[in-house]
């Protein structure tokens, strides 16, 4: 379903604050696997992210989503076929726009825009039965804006938007990392219900170790741009944190011997 | 003050009415600084001046001054989008480019409109003095041009204007292309001050060269005493309000100009409007206190 082919992708070549975000990353993730990615902070997460999702070119390899190569192609090119949940609550709605008009964008997502109206009474009926799944009374809000709510819902319901449209990969970016445990809990709940139910191929980026090897089937870990441990099946589930962490303690143990090298 | 006086600033309020929806859909709907208002608002009365004073059918010559001001917004739009040019800066660029080809178009730096007719002299229905036929033919087009606006931004195109201006990345995630919703919105915008422009000319008897200066700041302040005498967070609240803002602050205006007793000329015109908008301004900081008090 996707296929990312030795990324590279530089910021700032040339200057003093030149960083190499993406060295030679690859991953091949087969139609319906949920995939969760782990690594450190600069290990490149976010921006292999942006890479597939559009909003960062690379300087060379390729991506191809179901078979179409979309290296080349902006945001909006791609958007019928990647869907995003972003970090911050704000980021995946507009805040003056109402629930329903902002679920209407989504349910527009990568589609032409002609001049019909915008919300109209079936797509509400379609609103109220998604929103209702959530249990937060939202279905009676619908023209409320979408800033009155708070973080966890403005989240849950980002992700309800990101499952309005079918989609070839499901993109979420630390989408309960701003969230307190009992909302990230929810919302953590509600994304493998949504998962499930539409049967997506999704890839989410975490912080928490536990989460990477509970939920999904498979998990990834990226280190200085690229992938540097790949787990599924009966050998990821004999894992628990501290192997990870070892695992991780260990990568980063040979880029100290590296350095140290370079330095004598 | 006269009834005279108070039809004329219903007129020419309305007129501003067309420019306040105009700098609603760039400042508020697309969050784009636009200061081309004070080149196409005199560029759509440049054109259409010119070209009846050419013999050419009044609403003709209206109609293409509303265009070349909405070609002139999107170039505004263009220069920030495609050259990445700084929003206002690319504004201020187009804004002193208008100002010579106004002069061009218009070959003088004015073009007077006295025997010929106008979109006014054309509609004006017999038995109705001219100086109250205006501000109702006016009032008939600035509610039709409202309640257009209102529908075009309930629509799916109106709503992806809407929410590149509110949150551009989550716009472009959905699959709308920001810059092209840009380029059509400033196009918009432009065009209706270009209206106004053309209306202007043809209702104050012709075009002049300095007839932008202070337009947007004029646009604005409806925008700003609108929003706080109708605040509404539904584009259809403040479409109306943004109008009543703009006659509003003409009957301001004329209020204080026309009070002898506070001594005030017409050159005093454009320190009357930085007043009214930084009263504007500050009125919803005032409530805000009185209610904190009152809850004290």
């Amino acid at each position: 379903m996707l296929s990312a082919q030795n990324l590279e992708l530089t910021f700032n070549p040339g200057t003093p604050i030149e960083t190499q975000a993406l060295r030679g990353m690859s991953l091949d993730i087969p139609a319906g696997q949920f995939v969760t990615v782990i690594g450190s902070n600069g290990a490149g997460k976010s921006t292999f992210l942006n890479a597939i999702s559009g909003e960062q070119t690379v300087d060379a390899g390729s991506i191809l989503i179901d078979g179409e190569d979309v290296t080349r192609q902006p945001v909006w090119d791609r958007a019928h076929k990647v869907a995003r949940v972003f970090q911050d609550p704000m980021a995946g709605t507009c805040e003056n726009l109402t629930i329903e008009e902002n679920m209407s964008l989504a349910l527009g997502r990568g589609q032409f825009r002609s001049l019909r109206l915008a919300v109209r009474e079936e797509m509400r009926v379609l609103f109220r039965e998604r929103l209702a799944m959530l249990g937060l009374g939202l279905e009676r809000r619908l023209t409320d804006r979408i800033g009155l709510l708070s973080g966890g819902q403005r989240q849950a319901v980002s992700l309800l938007m990101a499952s309005l449209r079918p989609s070839r990969i499901l993109l979420l970016d630390e989408h309960t990392a701003a969230l307190d445990p009992r909302t990230a809990k929810f919302v953590l709940d509600l994304t493998e219900r949504i998962v499930a139910e539409h049967g997506l191929t999704t890839m989410m980026v975490t912080h928490s170790m536990r989460q990477a090897l509970d939920v999904g089937d498979r998990t990834v870990m990226l280190h200085q741009g690229r992938v540097v441990l790949d787990v599924s099946g009966d050998v990821r589930r004999g894992l628990d944190v501290p192997d990870l962490l070892t695992m991780f303690e260990r990568v980063r143990g040979e880029e100290l011997a590296d350095d140290s090298l370079l330095l004598s | 003050m006269s009834v005279y006086s108070l039809w004329g600033s219903l007129e020419i309020g309305l007129i501003f009415g067309l420019v306040a929806l105009g700098v609603l859909i760039s400042f508020r709907v697309l969050n784009f600084p636009d200061l081309t208002v004070d080149g196409s608002f005199p560029l759509g009365g440049a054109a259409a001046a010119i070209l009846i004073h050419h013999g050419y059918d009044p609403f003709v010559a209206t109609g293409i001054g509303t265009l070349a001001a909405g070609f002139a917004g999107v170039i505004t739009g263009w220069l920030n989008v495609r050259l990445k040019i700084m929003d206002l800066l690319a504004s201020i660029l187009m804004m002193i480019a208008l100002y010579s080809i106004n002069l061009r178009v218009m070959d003088a730096p004015n073009v007077p409109l006295i025997t010929e007719s106008t979109v006014f002299t054309v509609l004006q229905p017999a038995g109705l003095h001219d100086y109250v036929a205006r501000p109702l033919i006016l009032l008939v087009l600035v509610v039709v041009v409202k309640l257009a606006l209102d529908w075009f931004f309930a629509t799916q195109v109106g709503l992806a204007m809407r929410s590149t201006g509110s949150n551009p990345r989550m716009a472009r995630s959905q699959g709308i292309r920001t810059g092209n919703m840009v380029l059509l919105g400033m196009g918009i915008s432009n065009a209706l001050c270009g209206l106004a422009g053309a209306l202007f000319a043809q209702s104050q008897g012709g075009a002049d060269i300095s007839m932008g200066i202070g337009t947007i700041v004029i646009g604005l302040a409806a925008v700003i005493i609108g929003e706080s005498i109708l605040p509404s967070r539904r584009l259809a609240i403040t479409t109306l309000a943004v109008v009543i803002g703009a006659v509003l602050y003409r009957f301001f205006v004329a209020l204080a100009l026309n009070a002898d007793f506070v001594g005030l000329k017409a050159q005093d015109l454009n320190l009357v409007t930085a007043v009214l908008v930084t009263v504007a301004l500050v009125i919803p900081l005032i409530k805000q206190r009185l209610r904190r008090k009152r809850v004290e």
